[in-house]
């Protein structure tokens, strides 16, 4: 990978500063103009290097409601019930895992009493039940990986 | 009435017709604004401000406000682990006694390649874990070796511990709301 774009990756992992011209300083950095580093930016989100380049909302402290939640799905059934689970908007990430609970989910929604309602719906529309794992406290949050 | 044909721009009419936001009304308008990302320019605070018709100042006080007050964790890249050769993530789950979640907890948090770590409740007899910590390797030897050094951490409060591997990413959207949900 070019050394800027591990340098970008490297930086802007830690999140950059709310002012006028937020690319301008790691840009002088490294040398090279604001318009590289967007270019870059923009590239490692087109080939998938970065999944996202934003603000990392905090949802429940946004006044929604966030879940961890498994199910347990028979394998002839598990294509069939994985369409029915992503069909629901608020299922943000789904992860097939190696684990009699095999399917995986994070349920986001607009409000913390969506959270409930919404596994009440999965647990009708599946026909399975889902087991409930919100978080009952945070320890930590944030990687850093250096490249 | 205000009339305004094609020739005005969205920025212009919503400028002339809009109504002042309320700090919580222009808060929503930037999360559903900026939920998929930044806007890659060179001033993104004025961009957004232009499309709001707001000052680039308020703008940005509210994203800092935001960030102040946790609403907002940072404004970040989020790199893909997999894309970067971190191909292992590994879903450690451990079985250690309710009253010193929290001490452990904080002291397998503080591991630099544990990510999240999070006190999760039981499902028994389905689920037996309590503390939860992901974590990342190049390969599998890599994440053994971190669950291991868990495991010896905890010492005898390791009551039974598992490491779930994702085997397939079935969707991953990031977190949306919608511009259609309750306007508060």
């Amino acid at each position: 990978m070019h050394h800027v774009d591990k340098a970008i990756i490297n930086q802007l992992q830690d999140g950059i500063a709310v002012c006028d011209n937020p690319y301008l300083d790691i840009a002088n950095q490294l040398g090279v103009s604001e318009d590289e580093i967007l270019v870059r930016i923009q590239r490692m989100l087109d080939d998938g290097r970065l999944s996202r380049f934003g603000p990392m909302f905090h949802a429940e402290r946004m006044g929604g409601g966030l879940t961890l939640a498994a199910m347990s799905i028979p394998e002839n059934e598990f294509d069939a019930v994985v369409e029915k689970v992503n069909s629901f908007p608020e299922v943000a990430h789904n992860y097939e895992r190696n684990h009699r609970l095999n399917m995986w989910f994070v349920l986001a929604t607009e409000t913390p009493e969506g959270v409930a309602d919404t596994i009440k719906k999965i647990e009708f529309s599946t026909g399975y039940p889902v087991y409930n794992m919100p978080k009952q406290e945070e320890f930590y949050v944030g990687l850093r990986f250096t490249l | 009435m205000l009339v305004c044909d094609s020739l005005c721009d969205s920025s212009e009419q919503r400028s002339m017709t809009k109504k002042l936001l309320t700090d919580e009304e222009l808060d929503r308008q930037l999360v559903l604004l900026t939920q998929a990302g930044l806007p890659l320019v060179t001033q993104p605070y004025h961009a957004l401000a232009e499309q709001l018709g707001e000052s680039p100042a308020r703008i940005q006080q509210r994203f800092q406000h935001m960030l102040d007050t946790g609403r907002i964790r940072r404004i970040a890249a989020v790199p893909n682990h997999y894309k970067l050769g971190f191909t292992q993530n590994g879903m450690s789950v451990w079985q250690v006694p309710d009253e010193k979640v929290k001490a452990l907890g904080q002291k397998i948090g503080a591991l630099d390649f544990v990510s999240h770590c999070y006190h999760r409740p039981k499902h028994p007899p389905h689920w037996n874990y309590n503390l939860f910590a992901m974590v990342h390797g190049r390969d599998r030897a890599e994440t053994d070796q971190q669950v291991e050094m868990i495991s010896q951490m905890l010492g005898e409060d390791d009551l039974g511990h598992d490491v779930l591997f994702s085997t397939r990413i079935l969707k991953k959207t990031g977190l949306r709301i919608s511009q259609s949900a309750k306007k508060s």
